[in-house]
This record gives C-alpha cells, sequence and structure tokens, in this order.
C-alpha cells in the first residue's frame, strides 16, 4: 500500500487501473474529466494495458462499453449530468443484456438552466434503468468502490452493470490523503471476469435478442433478481475486501450512533460527512442524534433503513434531488420501507444543495431541530414548502 | 445454411437464459407466413448467375444442381429476386 495525496476523480482512477479493465471508453464532460483523463495516462505511460477507445458520444461510450462486455472484456465508462442523459437509452439495454460495466457518474446538476456543480439529479432520474446505484462519501471509498464494483457487477448471481457516484467536484476535485493498494493485493481480491458468452468460432452466440410478450416477462423478473442478489453479494466482497485490505465497509447502508437515536436524518454522499460531524455536537449538548446514510440506492436498503429507524421517534431525508411534482425520491423510497415494515413515525423531506448549493453544519442542525417536532413536512432548505412563494 | 428451427419453444421460466445470449442459430418461428407471393423459379430459365442469392436480404436462396431453389419456410416475399433477375427465371405468384 502506498498512501497518496488524490482528488475524488484520481483515487476512482486508481482504483480502476488495479481492476485491470481492458476496454475503455468514454467521453469527457466536467466534472468527469479527470478520472478518464488519468486513465488515457496510465495508457499512454504502459502502467495500464487496456484499449482506450475516444469516442464522439457518450450514447457511443456506452454502446462501445456494451459490446466489449457482451464478449467477455471488462469494461469500464464514466460520465456526469448531461452526458448521462444523452446515455440514457443505452442503459436500460445494458443492464437487459446483463452486460457487468462499471461506470464512474460525477453527479452534477441537470439543465435548464446550466449549471456545471453537483446534485444527485442526474443519477437518481436514472433510478429505473437497472444498474446498481452506490454513493461514495470520501476519496478512499471511491477507490476500494472502483475495486468493489467490478467484483459485484461480475459475480454470476448479479451480472448486473454498476454506477459508482461521486459528488461533482465536492468529492470529484477535492483532495485526501489514500491508500492505494498494491496490484498483487488487488489481483487477490479481484478475480478474472468469466462470461460464458466469449467471441468463439466454435460455440457462436446470438446476443442481444429480442423476446416477445410471451417471455419478456421472464427476462424482466431476472434481471430484477439478479440486482436484488447484490444485497448478499456485497456482504461477501466486503469481507473478502477486508481481508485483504483491512478496510471495513457496511454493506448497502452506514449507520452513525442510530442504536439509540431518536432523530435520524438519512443522506447520501459526500455530505454525510458534515452530518456526522453535527450528530457528535448535539451529542455532547445530551441530544439523541443519528446518521443513516445509504450507501446503495439500487438494490434499495429498505431492510437496513427499517431495522435502522424502528425505535426512532422520527426522521428527515436530506437529498440533492426533487421529483418535479411530488417530491424527492429518496424520500418517497424510503417511505415506502417504512411502510412495508409498519413503522408509522413522522418522516419529513430536505431538498438541498441543488445546482452545487453549499448545505451549511448550521442547516443541518436546523434539520434536527425540526426533527424533534416530531411533523412531517417536505421542503426545500432555505426556502421552505410548496407554500413559500414563488 | 438453413436456420435451425428450435423444437422446443420456452414455456417457463426455467427454459429462459439468465442473459440475452443463446446458441446462435435457433430460430422459435418460421416466417412465411407474412408472405404474400411467393417466388417460383422456372430453372429453364435460370442460368446460376446467382445474382439473386446475392441480394436476397434474408439469406434463403441457395443453390441447388447449377441453378437456385428457394427455402419456403424463411421467405418473406419481398420480390427483390425477382426485379433483379435478368434472364426473368424468377416470377411472383399470389399466395392461395
Amino acid at each position: 500500500m502506498a498512501k497518496k495525496f488524490l482528488s475524488g476523480n484520481e483515487a476512482f482512477a486508481y482504483g480502476i487501473r488495479l481492476a485491470r479493465p481492458q476496454v475503455i471508453s468514454a467521453y469527457p464532460i466536467t466534472p468527469q474529466t479527470i478520472v478518464v483523463e488519468k486513465l488515457s495516462e496510465f495508457v499512454e505511460d504502459g502502467s495500464l494495458k487496456a484499449e482506450f477507445i475516444h469516442v464522439e458520444s457518450e450514447h457511443s461510450a456506452l454502446s462501445c462499453a456494451m459490446g466489449a462486455s457482451s464478449v467477455g472484456a471488462r469494461a469500464f465508462t464514466a460520465t456526469s449530468s448531461q452526458g448521462l442523459l444523452y446515455m440514457a437509452e443505452g442503459l436500460p439495454y445494458a443492464a437487459g443484456g446483463r452486460f457487468p460495466i462499471v461506470m464512474m457518474n460525477a453527479n452534477r446538476s441537470t439543465a435548464l438552466p446550466w449549471n456545471i456543480y453537483g446534485d444527485q439529479r442526474d443519477s437518481i432520474s436514472q433510478l429505473d434503468s437497472g444498474w446498481i446505484q452506490a454513493y461514495a462519501e470520501n476519496a478512499q471509498e471511491a477507490l476500494d468502490l472502483a475495486l468493489m464494483s467490478f467484483y459485484i457487477a461480475e459475480h454470476k448471481k448479479v451480472s448486473t452493470p454498476f454506477m459508482a457516484n461521486l459528488d461533482g467536484f465536492v468529492l470529484t476535485h477535492t483532495y485526501e490523503v489514500a491508500d492505494v493498494p498494491s496490484q498483487q493485493q488487488a489481483d487477490e481480491f479481484l478475480p478474472a471476469f468469466e462470461t460464458e458468452n466469449k467471441m468463439s468460432l466454435d460455440t457462436p452466440k446470438n446476443l442481444g435478442f429480442s423476446a416477445g410478450p410471451d417471455t419478456n416477462t421472464y427476462f424482466k423478473y431476472k434481471e430484477h433478481i439478479g440486482i436484488l442478489n447484490v444485497k448478499e453479494v456485497v456482504r461477501e466482497a466486503e469481507e473478502r475486501f477486508e481481508k485483504v485490505f483491512g478496510r471495513h465497509y457496511t454493506g448497502l447502508t452506514e449507520s452513525y450512533r442510530t442504536e439509540d437515536a431518536d432523530y435520524i436524518l438519512i443522506t447520501l454522499g459526500s455530505i454525510s460527512g458534515l452530518v456526522r460531524e453535527v450528530v457528535d455536537k448535539l451529542r455532547n449538548q445530551g441530544r439523541k442524534a443519528g446518521l443513516l446514510r445509504i450507501r446503495y440506492l439500487r438494490p434499495f436498503p429498505n431492510e437496513e433503513i427499517a431495522d435502522a429507524l424502528k425505535n426512532a421517534k422520527a426522521a428527515a431525508v436530506l437529498e440533492k434531488d426533487i421529483s418535479f411534482g411530488n417530491e424527492g425520491t429518496v424520500y418517497t423510497n424510503v417511505n415506502s420501507a417504512l411502510q412495508k415494515a409498519g413503522i408509522s413515525i413522522p418522516v419529513s423531506d430536505y431538498i438541498g444543495g441543488l445546482g452545487g448549493k453549499n448545505i451549511s453544519a448550521e442547516e443541518i442542525e436546523g434539520i434536527f431541530s425540526s426533527i424533534a417536532k416530531e411533523k412531517t413536512v417536505v421542503e426545500f432548505l432555505g426556502i421552505g414548502g410548496e407554500d413559500s412563494g414563488g | 445454411m438453413k436456420p435451425f428451427l428450435r423444437e422446443k419453444v420456452p414455456s417457463g421460466i426455467d427454459d429462459i437464459p439468465n442473459v440475452t445470449a443463446y446458441e446462435a442459430g435457433y430460430l422459435v418461428t418460421k416466417n412465411s407466413g407474412w408472405r404474400n407471393f411467393r417466388p417460383v423459379i422456372d430453372t429453364q430459365k435460370c442460368v446460376g448467375c446467382l445474382s439473386c442469392y446475392l441480394h436476397c436480404p434474408d439469406g434463403v436462396i441457395f443453390r441447388k444442381d447449377g441453378k437456385v431453389a428457394i427455402d419456403y419456410d424463411f421467405c418473406k416475399g419481398c420480390g427483390i429476386c425477382e426485379k433483379i433477375c435478368r434472364p426473368g427465371a424468377i416470377v411472383m405468384e399470389a399466395e392461395k
């Protein structure tokens, strides 16, 4: 292992190099650019033996990765925001084809108004595309996720593409010290990608065929079971990861001081670090606050959320996302998890950080004070509810 | 080469592959029912130039005894072969 001072993008690129992908196809877009720039440097200097394919668009980037993955190559791509939306046609295509591609998405706002800064509306808008969705909190987790993503996506029980999300700028462009494992360790952790569908003249395969009304549901059901199996495979991957690298991860969610918490804030991504600090501050004041960080949005951690909230008096979701005309999508999912588990406590939704707007520690403290009122509200941070003007 | 028709048609989830990949060359249905007109070859006029074989979009024309023949299981009756045949050896006849 070697300690390096890396940005989130660079850390992810180091993780990808350790995973030895055979094909990388990508198109640059802020704030993802650096991850593919770094990887192209690795290919250039010979430290990564991969085909780096410069494509003319994100739609082609994913199509290219699908072609490579469908015949047995480990394939990587990366994008963000408008680029992800331009790829959108290919997303369910890759998931339905069960091609275990890994993609890094730098979370960024979507136009209009034009904006290059971070929020999570890009990836969350593609939640139903069939991809595994994970959200990293820091550079180390980003690097580790890059390695684990291939293990999980390529697992025989899963065979599903993996989208690793890093908050644009806040995580992709800020520098931290991260441990970069040795290639030997990485090879010990990550087996080679095996598929029965390798290009073969002796046993040719028909790839990506059609399936009519009589059999289509069967394929979609199997796709659903594949991504549900991630719940079990994540555990397996993280245990294996800990044995090799000594770092511990906690599955689909991470609980922080939730065991005896009365008031829990649920969030995801890089803002979790600040929420953790606020939780500590409130705990020092004798207030029973807790944080539940969602690490995987698909498959959705229904059981983990219900378990963390079962003894709480109230909770709230803080998300950088809005499903216009309804509420934040994470909130909708959390409520469904609680309803299925028969947990009936007030849960509120706070929509913040849109277009890269900073979320302050004071605002998070304010959210905890609001949770303690044990009422259900849906509010935009800094504006208020639907009756707040405009 | 004649496409290989699957005798067993998938009837339940256990017959479905886990990914969208399967042994190549399998077809589960014929598509001869799409045809309103069938190309009929006059072997007296056919010179065996294979122009129809080259132009057939479905690859259902094959060589037979120095001339050509048609796989009616998979011919969709588009009529391109009739248009392309210079000796006029192919005539489209209405299906009854």
